[in-house]
């Protein structure tokens, strides 16, 4: 496991690398911009190699069509900035507007090679297939999602090199071995009519964003946010197919169901584990993650009691935090009447804690004792709701009162009959 | 006593030695329930304070404020009954917590607030084997409070009747506290619904005894509750949110039941009653009072109750057919209530009477259609009966009285209230030798003869009420008071003519504890010297509108009546001197002093501040404003209750004209 992770860790290096140097090259010079349809390529053009094998609908010569298309393409926009790079050493008083026209039109040409290229390659990936008109977006999804994705079951029982998106080539030779040991392991096991098992490494789950731009790097947690911003980098960018959402335009070919596992060893969500459970989709994977094996690092500034490590569980809280009246004795809070008794009447030894201000005015009581403790000690009592709300109970102590004699009445029998007979007379 | 015992104890002082405390326990355990036995029994000597302290296992103090020292004295104390006293703060029961400690099984804090959580939750936990604790009417009580007791696990019984300020919180508290409960009242706990209850009935699975009179529960908790293995007392009088609808849902009853009592619960028909009683082929005593009317489909439901014994049907509406029904029943009877029932009648009562023909207890009171026909089939069929109650059964001529004391001899309570039995009729009646409790009130066709047969026959009356009767005169008296030796109660209110001789004969009655004189003007301050001389016991007294007692009768009350409770003065001629000498009763809670022209406000104050054992006092509301407002504070604090009345003074209307009066009401 720790080799595995490790290799993930560097994984996710090359993939910000990757991920950083469009966004470098975003406002670069014309040299270095020149320098940037190869990189794209080089980076890219793995597919070819890998696929032959695996897809069975194809289509090898539409393939060479495209790439040479691709070329053709290439050479032009070489071309073009080669022209531009001449003039510009003629012409230095040339108005801004006309370096702005150049640069949109090297723009929207490498933009729309990119298209092309991706648009070749997803062809080789089946989950992926449909996406294929909606270029745009599927960007976002293949740079952002996929390197880290590893592919650990498929129903097909293709094994190792099923899917390979670009950005799977920097996945070292021993991963792919590992991954092809666990799908021996569980490929028998699979139920009839099953669905594809994904695992994204924890870096890649305690990412803060997860759809990114490929042309200037920015980071976004909502695909659509990336489509959105997608918008700013041309006008191809802006129509209606670039801007749908791309699950919409699934094609006719069934969508395989995709599930997700947990990347933590021993985790009931873990695809190793006995009873196996897979996650639903990213978000559950992301959010079962974070609660279940990170710190809570997130603490509500109402009741500094609760602790969460998804912010969005904060925020739920934070809307009831103090509003939950409903206290079991083992400090769990609950905002309704019948889900505090049923889970007293559920567990054993929990039970109602009484509310705060029940307690002002009168002399003390507790809710809960330990043992006999405090049989001798009158004056003060602790309450005590056991682990989780130390801070509660500090707010509760409550002292010395306990031992007045009178109660709640508020007199002195002495004084009393003194001023009585004192009347009197 | 107190030096012939001395004498003897000189004489034969071996002889003491070799009576070793065993002996003696065995000797205390004989004594009865007068306190003053014990107390002289202890005063003989050493050695009997010791062992008598020793012996002691239940304790009724009259204040809080002694009770260090007198836990000290008794150290084997298992009930301790606080209900006389007015206040129990948390002091008081720190101070019970930390002296009786293991010892205490039983506490009964009943009629005293002032304590709060914390003193109960020191009880709960010093005394670790509480097993039973009353807290009924602790209207400050919260649900803190109610954590505490549950902090008491070895609990088995739990009254906390009219807690109105617990929740489900608290008794949710108790539910998981309190595993091995047997028995609990929450009856007016208004703020203790169905998840409290439910959770009591999950929780304890021991439930004996349960009652939910009055709680806004629903169906929600009854589920839970029939699956209780053994409970046996179910009551869920005045439960209004049960109705047909959530009854029909269940499934099946419970089997251990064997008392139901739903009472008030007009939401509920027969349909209801059948659902909830289908699985509980057990039970032994029905009460449907004040419900849905009692007609031939609910008589009907009850066929497949096979163990049953009592019905209990007041206030209900009732149906000729559904009488008949309940007379078909293949079970016999022991028990039949229809006191205050519409539509009985003649034809209905008698078809009951004739199959149920084991009766024991019969109620008819009210029931104003019947006549000497039901009284003759009752007769006939039932002459087991031992209790026959049936006031105001006004259409009951005098001639069928006489039919009871013949075919019924083993009568031991007959109320005949407001009825036209004569002087025949009660000698009829004499024959009943076990008659315990006889009620005669308003009965103004009876005289002295009857009285005199019914004390010449009935030498084990101890309850004799004659209110009202105004025929009584002193030789009637005379003649029970010499033939019944164990009166405890007697009534002789409004009887005009009765004097002090009736007084004088009455006073031989040792037992007396409740003697009432209320309007006999022609009683003296002698007569009452002489109930008080006579009668030890004497704890409630009523001698209102008796004009002629004034303080010298107060005196030796004051001296003899160390018992006295409870006393009405109104009326009478009582001064300052009187009441302040009354102050000195320890005993005394219950002073009801209205339109008492002798007292003055300073006596007034004096007297209340000198009478620490207060608990309700009535008084002219003119004294409000001539007496400090400190002063009343601090008798209040104290747990004394003020009531301030303001009625106009009444004078005596003619009997006879009262009873006309009394018959233009009823409709």
């Amino acid at each position: 496991m720790d080799i595995k992770e490790g290799l993930c860790a560097d994984t996710w290096q090359n993939q910000q690398k990757w991920q950083d140097t469009p966004m470098l090259d975003y406002d670069a010079p014309f040299q270095e911009f020149s320098q940037q349809p190869p990189q794209t390529q080089s980076l890219l053009p793995c597919n070819p190699s890998n696929q032959t094998n695996k897809v069975q609908d194809w289509d090898p010569s539409a393939m060479l069509n495209n790439l040479s298309f691709l070329e053709q393409k290439i050479h032009q926009l070489q071309d073009l900035v080669h022209l531009i790079v001449g003039r510009r050493g003629q012409v230095l008083g040339r108005s801004d507007e006309l370096v702005v026209q150049q640069q949109q039109l090297i723009t929207a040409d490498l933009t729309s090679i990119i298209v092309q290229l991706i648009s070749t390659a997803g062809s080789l990936l089946p989950s992926v297939k449909h996406t294929l008109s909606a270029a745009p977006p599927s960007f976002g999804q293949f740079g952002g999602m996929r390197p880290g994705v590893n592919v650990v079951g498929v129903q097909q029982h293709n094994t190792s090199n099923q899917i390979n998106c670009g950005t799977e080539q920097n996945h070292p030779v021993e991963e792919h071995e590992s991954k092809d040991e666990e799908d021996a392991d569980e490929g028998e096991n699979l139920p009839p009519g099953s669905y594809e098992i994904l695992q994204l490494e924890k870096e890649e789950i305690l990412a803060p964003h997860t759809h990114f731009c490929t042309i200037c790097g920015k980071g976004f947690k909502r695909d659509a946010n990336l489509r959105m911003h997608m918008r700013g980098h041309g006008d191809e960018y802006k129509s209606p197919a670039a801007l749908a959402k791309p699950h919409k335009e699934s094609g006719p070919e069934p969508m395989l169901i995709k599930r997700y596992s947990c990347p933590y060893g021993g985790c009931k969500r873990n695809k190793e584990h006995k009873k196996f459970q897979p996650l639903k989709t990213i978000l559950c994977v992301k959010n079962h993650y974070k609660r279940t094996h990170c710190d809570k690092s997130y603490i509500c500034s109402r009741c500094n009691t609760k602790k969460f490590s998804v912010i969005a569980d904060l925020k739920t809280h934070e809307k009831h935090c103090g509003k939950d009246k409903w206290l079991c004795s083992c400090g769990t809070t609950f905002s309704r009447k019948d889900k505090l008794f049923g889970h007293i009447s559920l567990f054993q030894g929990h039970t109602p804690a009484i509310p705060l201000d029940e307690h002002k005015g009168l002399t003390g009581a507790s809710d809960r004792r330990e043992g006999n403790e405090a049989t001798s000690t009158v004056g003060s009592i602790n309450f005590n709701f056991g682990s989780n709300a130390s801070s509660i109970g500090t707010d509760m102590d409550a002292k010395g009162s306990a031992d007045d004699p009178t109660g709640s009445c508020n007199y002195t029998p002495k004084t009393g009959v003194d001023s009585g007979l004192n009347a009197l007379k | 006593m107190k030096n012939q015992k001395q004498q003897r104890l000189s004489q034969t002082t071996n002889h003491f030695d070799l009576l070793s405390e065993e002996i003696v326990f065995t000797i205390l355990d004989f004594f009865g329930e007068n306190p003053i036995d014990k107390k002289s029994f202890s005063l003989t000597c050493k050695s009997f304070y010791v062992i008598e302290s020793k012996h002691r296992k239940n304790l009724r103090p009259l204040r809080q404020e002694p009770l260090s020292g007198i836990l000290t004295r008794y150290p084997n104390i298992i009930h301790l009954d606080l209900s006389l006293c007015p206040r129990v703060t948390d002091s008081s029961l720190t101070t019970i917590s930390n002296l009786c400690e293991s010892t205490l099984r039983s506490i009964d804090l009943s009629r005293s607030g002032a304590f709060s959580g914390s003193g109960l939750l020191r009880l709960a936990v010093n005394c670790r084997n509480l097993v039973e604790i009353d807290v009924s009417n602790a209207t400050n009580l919260k649900d803190a409070g109610a954590a505490a007791l549950a902090e008491a696990k070895n609990l088995e019984k739990l009254w906390m009747g009219r807690c109105k300020l617990v929740t489900d919180m608290g008794v949710g508290c108790i539910a998981v506290g309190c595993k091995n409960l047997k028995l609990i009242s929450l009856k007016w706990c208004l703020g203790v619904g169905d998840f409290g209850v439910g959770l009591i009935a999950v929780k304890c699975k021991e439930i004996r005894s349960l009652d939910l009179s009055y709680l806004p529960i629903t169906d929600k908790c009854l589920p839970s509750i029939l699956k209780l293995q053994h409970l046996e007392d179910l009551v869920l009088d005045g439960c209004f949110g049960i109705d047909d609808d959530s009854l029909a849902a269940l499934k099946h009853g419970c089997k251990s039941l064997k008392a139901l009592d739903m009472s008030n619960c007009q939401n509920i028909s027969h349909l209801g009653l059948s659902s909830l009683t289908s699985g509980t082929g057990g039970l032994q005593q029905l009460t449907l009072a004040y419900g849905s009317p009692v007609t031939l489909a609910l008589a009907d439901g009850l066929k497949k109750l096979f163990m049953l014994q009592s019905i209990k049907l007041d206030g209900c509406v009732v149906t000729c057919a559904g009488l008949k029904a309940i007379g078909n029943l293949c079970v016999s009877l022991k028990e039949l209530s229809l006191s205050k029932c519409l539509g009985v009648t003649d034809e209905g009562l008698s078809s009951v009477v004739t199959k149920h023909r084991e009766l024991r207890k019969l109620d008819i009171t009210c029931c104003r259609k019947i006549t000497d026909v039901s009284i003759a089939h009752i007769t006939n069929s039932c002459t087991t009966l031992t209790s026959l109650r049936m006031e105001s059964c006004t259409l009951v001529p005098r001639e069928a009285f006489v039919l009871i004391g013949q075919r019924c001899p083993f009568l031991e309570e007959l109320d005949l209230t407001d009825n036209e039995i004569d002087d025949e009729g009660l000698k009829s009646i004499s024959r009943c030798p076990n008659l315990a409790v006889l009620k005669l009130g308003i009965c103004l066709n009876i005289t002295d003869e009857g009285l005199t047969h019914v004390g010449m026959g009935c030498p084990k009356l101890v309850e004799l009420d004659l209110y009202r009767s105004v025929e009584i005169t002193d030789p009637g008296i005379s003649a029970i008071a010499s033939g019944c030796p164990d009166l405890e109660m007697v009534n002789i209110a409004y009887c005009k003519d009765i004097t002090d001789s009736s007084l004088m004969s009455l006073s031989k009655c040792s037992r007396l504890n409740t003697f009432e004189s209320r309007g006999c003007p022609l009683i003296t301050s002698l007569g009452l010297a002489a109930i008080a001389v006579g009668c030890r016991q004497l704890a409630k007294l009523d001698i209102k509108k008796c004009h002629n007692v004034d303080d010298v009768g107060m005196l030796p009350l004051a001296h003899f009546s160390q018992n006295l409770r409870q006393i009405n003065l109104s009326y009478s001629s009582v001064t300052d001197v009187g009441l302040l000498s009354l102050a000195s009763i320890s005993c005394l809670q219950s002073l009801t002093i209205l339109h008492v022209k002798g007292l003055t406000p300073r006596g007034l104050a004096a007297a209340l501040l000198a009478c620490g054992g207060l608990t309700k006092v009535k008084l002219q509301a003119s004294f409000k404003y001539l007496l400090p407002q400190p002063l009343f504070e601090y008798i209040e604090a104290r747990g004394c209750v003020l009531q301030w009345r303001d009625k106009v003074f009444q004078a005596e209307l003619d009997p006879k004209c009262w009873k006309l009066q009394l018959e233009d009401m009823v409709p």
